[in-house]
């Protein structure tokens, strides 16, 4: 009897992820992508304690402006411009902003892949991810975001480079 | 001051040698640039990356785990009763070693005449150093409180040896090693980092090598901490213990408080009010320090 709880509690755990949030259909403007567990782990980093640092970054309107000013600037970027190429923005701006309100404890859920699928094939440097480093930093300034509030967030998004630096 | 101004030259000159460097890069494998600013340190008054006074677990230019980098420095120290010149190269290797060479002068002035060695006499050091990686990103990983951890030697030699024998130093070349480590807390903005220096130097070995009152190696702590202000700026405190060798004159431990600012990617200008203590029998010798560090 307690195997068969044990068996019945595993096949739960384990496998209801996979069929337990079906893809949601592609929204339009953006390239279909291979089925994948859609979950918040999947932003790599917990939310932040409280609602302060939301309000540092001007709530939604401040995030949606500072992504929108990295992915304008990564095309830009002499720097970054081979690792974006390939890259589907609509999705890109819509993920980012949602991984970032998810940090930033803004309630959003997060619906895109993990960091290390993600990066996988983009075949990302340490010079790189510090050239991107440098493009937020100059798009969270833009916004007016306080030097200690930005180094909060790079905080959360600091140990994604072990994902996403590859080479 | 002759030296002083081929110092200045050569430093003049490394930064358009660096712009080419970077431009030149994509013909050869061996990629340059790439650290996020200041997080290179600056020039230690031994030459080594790090503050002003201790070494850092951060390793010297610009380079990543991809590539080479280096750096150049001057650096200046005013006392009331002394000069001190310091002036060297630095290389770092993939993220991970670091070599570097410095050169100090340390100016008398009168105290020189005071003590019958002439007005102006200068004692000098060769300082040679490496330094390794060890463990850790002081700067990515942030989800752990392991730091970024770095062991390292250095072979000084000071080329007034008669003096020192006067004074009481035992040898006029000596070496030390030291471990260090170095973390920088993102959520607070702040950068710590803690130096144990296995050594027997007087007065970073500008006075000779161990002394009449002790000869041994011994473990000296020194600490640094650095508020980040913006990308380009840190400001911050040091403190360096030192040891106490020679019996006609008591050595202190020294004291900075510093600001860093990185006009670029290749210079690194540092001032700082620094209070090295007594040294050699004339006391409070607090001051101005100024370094420019170059590097690509």
């Amino acid at each position: 009897m307690r195997m068969a709880l044990v068996c019945t509690l595993s096949a739960i755990i384990f496998v209801a992820p996979a069929f337990g949030q079906p893809m949601p259909p592609v929204p339009p403007g953006e390239e279909t992508v291979d089925a994948y567990t859609i979950s918040d782990a999947n932003a790599g980093a917990t939310p932040v304690d409280g609602q302060d640092l939301f309000a540092a970054f001007h709530g939604h309107e401040g995030i949606s402006r500072i992504v929108d000013g990295l992915v304008e600037q990564v095309q830009k970027d002499s720097r970054l411009t081979e690792i974006f190429k390939a890259s589907d923005f609509v999705r890109l701006r819509r993920t980012l902003k949602e991984q970032f309100c998810h940090i930033l404890n803004g309630g959003c859920s997060y619906t895109g892949r993990d960091m290390k699928s993600v990066h996988a094939d983009h075949g990302i440097t340490t010079a790189e991810f510090n050239a991107l480093v440098e493009v937020l930093q100059a798009a969270m300034t833009r916004e007016g975001i306080v030097f200690s509030a930005q180094n909060r967030l790079l905080a959360k998004l600091a140990p994604m480079k072990r994902d996403a630096v590859t080479r | 001051m002759s030296r002083l101004g081929v110092a200045c030259f050569a430093l003049a000159m490394w930064t358009p040698l660096a712009a080419y460097a970077q431009e030149d890069s994509p013909a050869i494998d061996v990629e340059t640039g790439g650290k996020l600013k200041l997080t290179r340190g600056v020039s230690t008054v031994e030459g080594q990356g790090g503050g002003g006074l201790t070494p850092w677990a951060l390793i010297t230019g610009n380079e990543t785990d991809r590539g080479v980098g280096g750096t150049a420095h001057v650096t200046g120290v005013e006392l009331p009763d002394y000069s001190l010149l310091s002036y060297g190269a630095a290389l770092g290797l993939f993220d991970r070693v670091e070599l570097s060479y410095t050169r100090q002068e340390f100016d008398t002035r009168d105290v020189g005449a005071a003590l019958g060695l002439g007005r102006g006499f200068t004692f000098g050091q060769d300082i040679w150093g490496a330094k390794l990686r060890v463990a850790g990103d002081a700067i990515y990983d942030q989800d752990t409180w392991l730091p970024q951890v770095a062991i390292g030697a250095n072979w000084k030699k000071n080329d007034q040896g008669a003096v020192v024998s006067a004074v009481g130093g035992r040898d006029d070349e000596g070496w030390e090693t030291y471990a260090t480590a170095t973390k920088i807390l993102l959520d607070s903005s702040l950068l710590l980092n803690g130096t144990l220096r296995w050594t027997n130097a007087n007065q970073t070995g500008l006075l000779g090598y161990g002394g009449n009152l002790n000869d041994d190696h011994e473990l000296m702590g020194e600490f640094s901490a650095g508020w980040l202000l913006s990308p380009d700026i840190v400001v911050g405190a040091e403190y360096r213990m030192k040891p106490d060798n020679l019996a006609i004159a008591r050595e202190d431990d020294w004291v900075d408080i510093y600001a860093a600012w990185a006009i670029n990617h290749h210079l690194t200008l540092t001032g700082a009010y620094v209070d090295l203590g007594s040294i050699a029998t004339f006391d409070d010798q607090r001051g101005v320090y100024l370094s420019l560090q170059a590097g690509f």
